[in-house]
């Protein structure tokens, strides 16, 4: 009794990546030595390089490690800190977790995102900055804080609120 | 003659314009062709100082705190490079009260080194500790860790010399040692400090953990929310590795032993040690059932030790000074010293070191002097985001593992967020469940499913509708929480919640007897 042949889906054509994608990959998976316990060094690698990690990459950053696609993409989806969408220039963190709830954080927050011109999670229309909300800086004893690309401030008032969004909505 | 000049680089300090006081010093002396060397220390941990600028005056260390950048020329003009006197001069720094008052242990060096120098820190008794633990065998080691009666500082406070002498006794090889600098609680910042303070110090500590365990590579996983703990962390092991002090022969006593960092991602439930290991080996951060234990089958499968960085911290003072040293500060099973981080709304945020048993209300009052709004008092919330409320009457519980675990608390990473009057419990409530929702790994039903259901129960609840029903059924989803959860994030998140309601039930329209 022979079986009936199986009907093979054709293999849909996946598009070259932009060469600049392409090359930030590679470099990606240079700096995690191609070692798959090092995916958060990769992608964090990539992320640096281009703003955000584009789903077109998943693949070859798959293949090269040897895990399936859902495994890369299930890591980039668990993490906060990565990114599937281009950014803003500039990047503002600020904390929300308790400690700066306290020291009257609640009342700035919606000051910083009239002054950003974004809600949080989101990124301004003109491309200026991204605000991310995340719990803890470990600057709790300068409560309410903020990080603006990596830079401190501490112990904000509406007058430092405004000269970070003069920083942020600055493009260059 | 040169005359040193401190301005720390910790974040705090960063956060309040320490970068600009630093250059403006350095700017300042060269106008005025002044031989000032301008040192970036870490911090004293007296925050509400900062940026607090340190002059060394034969050996003296004179502060002046908080600089501004724009005071730096009045500083100059009132001669303060010879402690001249000033409307911000403190005195002699150590002499400071809120200082002088701690037992400092393991931040002894902090604010007086200059954390990337491996120099200054051999000159103020760096590596005593590993050497005199390089003299001993693994065994002897272990007993004197044990002797210390050191707990783990993450939170768990479980005895660090009977997990080492776990993974020592596993058979299996290779065997790691992983340091959890996943320091998601708010309110506290002990870990960094000791990345940004006094780096050289956890390098230490891993190293006597891996002559204690025959562990031959270890790993300090730090979150991304750090971009300058990092830095400096990376600088020491380098300036280490160089030194000799990581490597194939550590101190040149044939030990290998090297580390590298592993940058978190964003994701609370990574400080949960196996959701940490998951993490490291490059996967999503998802909690592992225990057993097995890591000590027994932890990083890659293998032996590992994992601890805090305030933990391993500790270990050096310990090596060099002796187990019983260490345990004759502190109280009842709580050995040693506690590292307290007042934070939110005090007026003095600091790290205070002071041997356990010290009370809520003496670490508020005397340490931190009250609300920073000036305020009533109305809450403290003690050991980060998963740790009990306390209110103005429960103050007075000691602070030693098992007096607060008795009071319904716990003691966490030591974290201390203070709040005045203007908070609304119910929200602050809400926020501990919605908080749970966010950083729930997802594996187990109670946390995932639990937390979503507990914002809605407590909107209800502060909505008005079937007020009481509600309330019991909060209760009920409580102990679901704490009792099947897999780890301590839905094992915990009760304790905000329950104290609220217990402490605060008018804030969530509930009468105040009914929970009396």
């Amino acid at each position: 009794m022979s079986e009936a042949p199986v009907a093979r889906r054709p293999k849909r054509e996946v598009p070259p990546l932009p060469a600049d994608q392409n090359a930030a990959v590679d470099a990606a998976l240079e700096a995690g030595g191609r070692d798959h316990t090092r995916l958060l060094v990769v992608l964090h690698h990539l992320q640096h390089s281009l703003g955000y990690i584009p789903p077109a990459t998943v693949r070859p950053i798959a293949r090269a490690l040897g895990l399936s696609r859902a495994e890369v993409h299930g890591v980039i989806s668990f993490y906060h800190d990565f990114r599937t969408e281009p950014g803003g220039q500039h990047h503002v963190k600020v904390c929300q977790a308790e400690s700066c709830q306290a020291a009257g954080g609640r009342e700035l927050w919606p000051s910083l995102e009239t002054a950003l011109g974004c809600a949080a999670g989101e990124t301004a229309a003109d491309g200026s900055v991204t605000l991310e909300v995340v719990y803890c800086l470990g600057l709790c004893a300068a409560s309410p804080a903020l990080l603006i690309d990596d830079e401190p401030v501490g112990r904000l008032t509406e007058a430092k609120v405004a000269q970070v969004a003069a920083r942020a909505r600055s493009l260059s | 003659m040169t005359t040193s000049v401190f301005v720390p680089r910790d974040a705090i300090a960063l956060s309040l314009d320490a970068d600009d006081v630093a250059a403006a010093i350095a700017q300042e002396a060269a106008r005025r062709n002044l031989d000032v060397r301008v040192v970036r220390n870490g911090s004293r941990g007296l925050f509400w100082l900062d940026p607090l600028v340190e002059v060394d005056i034969d050996g003296v260390r004179h502060g002046y705190g908080p600089v501004e950048a724009a005071d730096v020329v009045s500083l100059f003009d009132a001669g303060f490079l010879g402690g001249g006197d000033h409307r911000l001069a403190l005195g002699a720094v150590e002499s400071i009260t809120e200082l002088a008052a701690q037992t400092r242990l393991t931040f002894a060096r902090h604010g007086v080194v200059d954390p990337r120098s491996l120099d200054d820190y051999l000159a103020h008794g760096g590596y005593d500790g590993l050497r005199r633990a390089l003299a001993m065998t693994p065994d002897q080691l272990l007993t004197e860790i044990e002797a210390s009666g050191l707990r783990g500082r993450g939170g768990a406070a479980f005895p660090t010399g009977i997990k080492w002498r776990t993974v020592a006794n596993a058979p299996a090889t290779p065997k790691y040692v992983v340091a959890n600098g996943d320091e998601g609680d708010s309110g506290t910042f002990a870990d960094r400090m000791i990345f940004e303070g006094d780096p050289f110090c956890l390098l230490e500590g891993m190293t006597i953990a891996a002559h204690a365990v025959g562990a031959t590579h270890g790993v300090i996983y730090i979150r991304s929310e750090y971009p300058h703990a990092i830095a400096t962390t990376q600088a020491a092991i380098d300036a280490a590795r160089a030194a000799g002090w990581l490597g194939s022969s550590v101190g040149g006593q044939g030990l290998s032993f090297d580390v590298e960092i592993r940058v978190g991602a964003g994701a609370y439930i990574c400080g949960e040690e196996t959701s940490m290991l998951e993490s490291i080996e490059g996967k999503r951060g998802m909690v592992r059932f225990k057993p097995p234990l890591p000590a027994i089958e932890g990083l890659y499968g293998k032996p590992t030790v994992v601890n805090n960085i305030l933990t391993f911290a500790s270990v050096p003072w310990i090596a060099a000074n002796g187990g019983d040293a260490y345990a004759a500060h502190g109280v009842g099973r709580s050995k040693g010293t506690l590292a307290v981080q007042l934070a939110g709304n005090v007026a003095r945020g600091a790290l205070v070191e002071v041997p356990f048993g010290i009370t809520l209300r003496d670490l508020i009052d005397r340490f931190g002097g009250g609300t920073r709004s000036g305020k009533a008092l109305r809450a403290v919330q003690v050991g980060g985001p998963l740790g009990a409320y306390f209110d103005g009457a429960g103050l007075d519980v000691a602070l030693d593992y098992e007096a607060i675990t008795a009071a319904g608390g716990l003691l966490g990473h030591g974290g201390i967020v203070v709040f005045d009057e203007s908070v609304d419990m119910a929200v602050q409530a809400r926020f501990a469940m919605e908080f749970c929702a966010a950083e729930s790994c997802g594996k187990c039903t109670p946390c995932r499913v639990g937390s979503t259901r507990g914002v809605e129960l407590i909107d209800r609840i502060s909505a008005g509708t079937r007020r009481d029903a509600n309330h019991q059924q909060l209760l009920e989803l409580c102990d679901v929480l704490e009792h099947g959860s897999l780890c301590a994030l839905g094992g915990l998140t009760p304790y905000p919640v329950r104290s609220a309601l217990r402490l605060f039930p008018t804030d969530f329209g509930l009468a105040a007897e009914e929970t009396a």
